[in-house]
């Protein structure tokens, strides 16, 4: 397969960017859009060029860190999948392919394609978590757990913070990956005692690191390659008044 | 205590409680505004003047005047900050699978809002002595008003325009507010859609009437 690749490029976070257009011939339809790259790159190094910069680590669609807007879709085209496992099958031999950065004021490019997602572990610091003693592992079966419950939180915690969901937004919001931190607590006995104290620093995180807020549009739902649902947001409204 | 009063959330929270309490005037609005299709004025003017006299309807009228400036306020305030969270944009266009109604609502709730104002002058102002009129006639005022072709099109089009406001703006407030989940939602959209397309219809028909069988 033969590609025309439109990349972001950009030095660093100071720097103006500007796209850089890339003729790419000899892709397998098989490969992933990540291998595709590093085909590119490939490429480009052989020919003393510099190479994209781009982030990705697991390839198995759980890390989080291959986001990239593709084609004016977060993770490109495909519903549910994150770019590692997107397919080149997935796209037109000889098409152009746009490809830029998350777009966000909290996401801040530091270079091309890789942009810094620290703002999601400050809100993640701020209360993602449960506060244990340590010692032995608790008795599994001695909290029980409603099986709707489990299950709805067991969908909120398989968010792998990628940040496609601020990268759909038209405002930038963060509101579906705090859902889905703030869900898949609320939704248990052990996330309960810090209930309170959790939402309310993570919400207080969010504003201060500068995303927007939610207008419901369920872009962010649409382009979450995790499918991660809306109604965690309603969640996640009632789980902040009540705290207040 | 700070934090809640300034958090994004809140302010939808605020905003949304503000649109809901629009949303519950609009009916009461309609069904006095279905009054003018009656030739006889008397029984419009008379319940225009029982909502410009009755002391408790005075109270509700301060409300309603505080519900739109705090609308109209948030949404404003949080547009602005929206904007500034994407300081760089796209240069694809998103193509995130989402109703064109939500994506528009700064622009829909920006065409009501000047409608808002036109209707003000034409009616609310009378009746506050700002604007020159007979406040105990409104039943002449908007006959004729709506026996003017471009001022009846422009009515169905700011009408047109509140609708497709209306239609997320119902799905949003219940969102904002936490009162969805994966049972409701959809029950929602269809009290949503419902009401977005009786009300803007029913005020729609008043210049329809007026305008082709007066």
């Amino acid at each position: 397969m033969k590609f025309k690749l439109k990349i972001w490029k950009q030095r660093d976070a100071h720097s103006r960017g500007s796209f850089v257009t890339y003729d790419l011939d000899g892709v397998a339809p098989e490969m992933s859009f990540i291998e595709m790259l590093t085909y590119l790159n490939e490429t480009l190094i052989g020919k003393g060029d510099e190479p994209v910069t781009f982030e990705h680590d697991c390839h198995e669609g759980i890390c989080g860190s291959c986001g990239m807007y593709i084609n004016g879709y977060p993770h490109g085209p495909v519903k549910g999948l994150t770019t590692c496992l997107l397919s080149m099958r997935y796209f037109k031999d000889g098409e152009t392919i746009v490809i830029e950065p998350w777009r966000a004021k909290p996401f801040p490019v530091i270079k091309d394609l890789m942009v810094d997602r620290t703002s999601f572990d400050k809100i993640q610091q701020a209360g993602g978590f449960i506060s244990i003693s340590v010692g032995a592992a608790p008795e599994a079966n001695a909290i029980p757990v409603r099986k709707h419950s489990s299950d709805l939180a067991f969908d909120a915690s398989v968010c792998i913070g990628c940040g496609a969901c601020v990268a759909a937004c038209k405002n930038a919001s963060a509101m579906l990956f705090v859902s889905a931190k703030i869900s898949q607590y609320a939704l248990l006995p052990q996330g309960r005692p810090e209930g309170k104290d959790r939402v309310r620093a993570m919400i207080a995180e969010m504003d201060k690191q500068g995303f927007g807020s939610c207008s419901n549009t369920g872009a962010c739902e649409a382009q979450c390659p995790k499918q991660i649902k809306l109604f965690n947001i309603a969640r996640l409204n009632r789980e902040y008044f009540k705290a207040y | 205590m700070n934090k809640i009063l300034f958090s994004a959330v809140s302010k939808k929270f605020v905003m949304a409680l503000a649109g809901l309490f629009l949303l519950l005037f609009l009916p009461v609005h309609l069904g006095i505004n279905l009054m003018l299709l009656k030739s006889d004025p008397e029984p419009f003017n008379t319940a225009a003047h029982f909502m410009a006299t009755f002391p408790l309807v005075k109270v509700v009228e301060i409300l309603l005047i505080l519900a739109i400036l705090v609308h109209v306020t948030y949404g404003i305030t949080l547009q602005i900050l929206n904007w500034c969270s994407r300081p760089v944009g796209y240069a694809v266009r998103n193509k995130s699978d989402t109703s064109a109604f939500s994506r528009f609502m700064i622009w829909t709730g920006g065409s009501v809002l000047i409608f808002l104002v036109i209707h003000f002058f034409n009616f609310y102002f009378i009746k506050l002595g700002i604007v020159e009129g007979d406040p105990e006639n409104f039943y002449a005022v908007a006959q004729q008003l709506f026996v003017i072709p471009s001022y009846a099109i422009l009515y169905w089009i700011c009408f047109l325009i509140l609708g497709f406001h209306l239609y997320h703006a119902l799905q949003s407030a219940f969102q904002t507010l936490g009162l969805s989940n994966e049972f409701w939602k959809p029950v929602i959209r269809v009290i949503s859609l419902i009401y977005a397309i009786v009300i803007p219809l029913g005020f729609a028909i008043i210049p329809f009437v007026i305008l082709l069988f007066k």
